[in-house]
């Protein structure tokens, strides 16, 4: 009928799609490139091995938080409780191991207790028909409250046993002289990168995103899906609770408050589109090292906290700004 | 021929692999209706789009009232005196109809509050223009498309235009709406705008148009004055080759029963009852908002069944949600296509392949080979144009969206395939296309129910035909009984329950 257009099969292998896909990544891809050249230059000790390594350790807690954030807001959703799931199970792992419960016990039951506060959200939201950023506000300030009275609102070191020596390691160890917090992300983001790209779960999460009743009339169990979302943003919270507990040997009741901006911050740096649908996990990755380098480049550089807020904010403006001009 | 108000010139428009337009022209005359015309993806939205600034163009020349111009978007063309009515509804279902109407341009004192019984008064004029039996104040998502449809041509008329474009309006719309649309066309006519008709629908060419220019693969074809055409010289202009029988019957032998309704009834239907045979394409008719859709979604799942019995083939089933009817083996294709149909962001192959995933996975993970292959199969089954299956299904024109959304219920390989307006908006060789497949799938044994609107494609398709009027039926013919005055008469609740066999 019509040979002007025909249907060509293309794999994300050829090289044409690669080159256009891939230039829209890279957008903040050279973003980040170029900040760390321009501090390369203002600063000597920026571009030295020890503090990359500095850079992705510190990043790797937001980066980590923003994995599951984005899946969350993949499907046009929000949440606000990571930091305060954070806590919470950040504070439960301190006090198993303070009581010398086995890590390989601990560990796993503090990331199942993230999920299953994760799926309670979800649940609120699928079943209760709650917006999400109602129903995670309500869980945050809720959850947040049960962490300092759970905590009676002072730290809960791990102690100073064996078992707390093992649990040190999320936090402070080395594997092949690369820190186990950048292992964790580097594993996050594979994993989530995986169930985007290659199951129907992550298939269904964009589709959720673009088009909530033709998802449903498409016989998909949106439900399910929601409440699977956000049992990972809880889980992936938890986890970063370990990693900041284990690395400070003790679980603050105040930690990761704020965190859920700078999560969102860089999910939104990373191109994913606040109403769901679009996105790229790597894009997150990228725009929380853009955070990360720019919060170490900041402190090298001696620039005020106060300032160091101002630069940031413009910075992830510009970031979304040359975002939604390529659109 | 007198001087055209508004010209196009050899416009070029290409996007990442199309070449959209590609040396298109048309004219608009003052006081008449030009038609444009051309299958699916031939560049009508598109041209239209460039035209009023939505998309840049990369060669060409427009002239408006004899000077050259270029509208840097729909807000600079609308004050210039070029007002349009999108393919896609553009309205905001949270607002009431006055408010949609007055979008951006409320009328306001001079601290800036709105003056809202001006407003009301003036929406209801239009409303009472176009026969639309609604307040401007009830919100708009209580409409139903064609309602809404309505609306959009209210808003396009209450800019002070000369030339109006609408790009497919009567898609959406009941014969009696279309009757009250081409009385204003006609009355716009008289008062000498120019008008822009696109449509696929030949017979309201005939009806309203006086002129017609013809875009094939996004190349001006030819200019005709509407008296000196007809349907077959037309059809072959846009086609570039001629058609046979448009409605391509097969007469096949029906097999047992596979889908029996007893006395089904859901929000907006009562008390409905009907058989479905193997290898039988059952035609549903009605007007708009007889609880066709609504009958259908109940069978589906999707919507709740207050009472009433599902059997497919002998066995009682009850779909409380589209997955548990997709896995009775019911298909649901969605009128709506931007509504509930398709995900627009998504690719053609991740919407095609939503229904049917598990078809395409081991275990947890995507068989991303078996997936590509599947839809390539179906993109050149339905000869869908796209530069690639990877494509934004978004970027597609209407018509082949129409097309990747019945594949998509295909996939899922069903034993009953409904239909809801499976044709709205596709162009006459396509729709050939379409029925010849859902006739090859009728062969091989699957049943289909067919809802439309459009007369001759319920009595040209199916075997049998069963009437709705107010959430109940009407009315029931074998398909050699039936004729256009029967069907219409049940419409509109003349209970003649006639059935021979
Ligand atoms: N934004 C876009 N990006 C990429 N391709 C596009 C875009 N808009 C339109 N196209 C392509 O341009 C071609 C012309 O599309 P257009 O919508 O103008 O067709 P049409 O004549 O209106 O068809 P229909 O009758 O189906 O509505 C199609 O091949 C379509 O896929
Ligand atoms: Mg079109």
């Amino acid at each position: 009928m019509n040979n002007k257009v025909t249907s060509t099969g293309d794999s994300p292998k050829v090289g044409s799609v690669i080159n256009k896909k891939w230039l829209i990544e890279q957008k903040s891809l050279i973003a980040l490139i170029m900040l760390i050249v321009v501090v390369s230059f203002l600063n000597e000790y920026f571009f030295t091995v020890d503090n990359l390594l500095n850079i992705l350790r510190q990043t790797s807690v937001i980066a980590i938080l923003a994995a599951g954030m984005t899946l969350v807001i993949l499907t046009a959703g929000i949440d606000l409780s990571v930091g305060s799931i954070l806590a919470l199970c950040g504070a439960f792992a301190a006090s198993m191991i303070s009581m010398e419960i086995p890590v390989l016990i601990a560990v796993p039951v503090s990331l199942l207790g993230g999920a299953a506060l994760g799926s309670v959200a979800g649940m609120i939201i699928a079943k209760g028909k709650v917006q999400a950023f109602i129903a995670t506000l309500v869980t945050m300030t809720l959850l947040r409250g049960v962490t300092m009275v759970y905590t009676d609102g002072r730290p809960i070191s791990t102690g100073f046993t064996d078992v707390a020596d093992v649990f040190a390691w999320f936090g402070t160890g080395y594997l092949f002289g690369i820190p186990v917090p950048v292992w964790l992300m580097i594993g996050v983001f594979s994993s989530i990168w995986y169930l985007l790209n290659h199951t129907r779960f992550g298939r269904y999460i964009y589709a959720l995103g673009g088009n909530e009743s033709a998802t449903l009339l498409s016989g998909i169990n949106v439900d399910r899906i929601k409440i699977g979302v956000y049992s990972i943003c809880g889980l992936l919270s938890a986890l970063a609770g370990i990693i900041i507990t284990s690395r400070l040997s003790s679980a603050q009741p105040t930690a990761g408050m704020g965190y859920e901006l700078d999560a969102i911050a860089a999910v939104v740096v990373g191109g994913t589109s606040l109403m769901g649908g679009k996105g790229r996990i790597m894009g997150t990755l990228i725009g929380a090292l853009i955070i990360g380098v720019l919060n170490n480049a900041l402190n090298l550089l001696d620039v005020s906290s106060y300032y160091q807020m101002i630069v940031k904010a413009v910075v992830i403006l510009l970031a979304v700004l040359v975002d939604t001009k390529h659109k | 021929m007198n001087q055209p108000i508004l010209e196009l010139k050899g416009i070029h428009k290409s996007f990442p692999g199309v070449k959209a337009l590609d040396n298109a022209s048309l004219n608009v005359y003052p006081g008449k209706v030009m038609a444009l015309m051309g299958e699916n993806g031939a560049g009508k939205s598109t041209l239209m789009k460039v035209l009023t600034g939505i998309y840049s163009l990369d060669d060409g020349e427009i002239f408006y009232k004899n000077k050259q111009v270029k509208f840097t978007g729909p807000r600079h063309s609308q004050e210039a005196g070029i007002g349009i009515i999108h393919q896609e509804l553009n309205l905001i279902p949270e607002l009431t109809i006055a408010e949609n109407i007055f979008l951006g341009r409320e009328i306001t004192n001079r601290f800036g509050a709105i003056k809202w019984s001006v407003m009301f008064d003036e929406a209801q004029a239009l409303l009472d223009r176009l026969n639309v039996k609604h307040k401007p104040s009830q919100l708009l998502g209580e409409l139903s498309l064609g309602e809404q449809q309505m609306v959009e041509i209210a808003k396009a008329l209450s800019f002070k235009s000369e030339v109006i474009i609408m790009d497919e309006p009567t898609d959406a719309l009941t014969d009696t709406e279309t009757a009250s649309l081409f009385t204003v066309i006609n009355e716009l006519r008289d008062e000498g705008y120019g008008i822009v008709y696109i449509s696929h629908r030949l017979k309201e060419i005939f009806q309203i148009c006086d002129d017609i220019t013809v875009l094939r693969d996004g190349k001006f074809i030819a200019q005709r004055k509407v008296a000196e055409t007809d349907e077959e010289s037309l059809i072959e202009l846009m086609v570039g080759r001629r058609l046979d029988e448009q409605y391509p019957r097969v007469e096949s032998k029906h097999g047992t029963t596979c889908l029996e309704v007893k006395n089904l009834s859901a929000a907006g239907v009562e008390d409905v009852s009907f058989t479905l045979d193997h290898g039988e394409i059952l035609g549903i008719s009605g007007l708009m908002g007889a609880g066709r859709t609504e009958l259908m979604k109940a069978i589906y799942g999707a919507l709740k069944r207050h009472s009433g019995q599902l059997l497919v083939e002998g066995k009682a089933i009850d779909p409380r949600s589209p997955q548990e009817g997709l896995a009775s083996g019911i298909a649901y294709i969605s009128e709506d296509r931007k509504g509930d149909g398709l995900v627009l962001g998504l690719s053609v192959k991740e919407n095609m392949s939503l229904c049917s995933l598990k078809y395409f996975s081991k275990g947890m993970q995507l068989d991303h080979r078996a997936e590509s292959l599947a839809v390539e199969d179906f993109i050149h089954l339905f000869n869908i144009k796209t530069p690639s299956r990877n494509q934004i299904i978004g970027n597609l024109s209407g018509g082949n969206q129409q097309k990747v959304a019945i594949a998509k219920g295909l996939m899922t390989r069903p034993k009953i395939l409904i239909l809801d307006e499976p044709t709205r908006g596709v162009d006459v060789g396509a729709k050939k296309e379409i029925y010849q497949l859902i006739n090859q799938f009728k062969e091989e044994g699957m049943s289909i129910i067919l809802v439309s609107s459009e007369m001759p494609e319920v009595l040209g398709m199916s075997d049998r035909i069963l009437v709705m009027h107010q959430g109940r039926i009407s009315g029931e013919f074998m398909a050699s009984d039936a004729d256009q005055e029967k069907i219409m008469a049940c419409a509109f609740g003349h209970n003649t329950k006639e059935l021979s066999a």
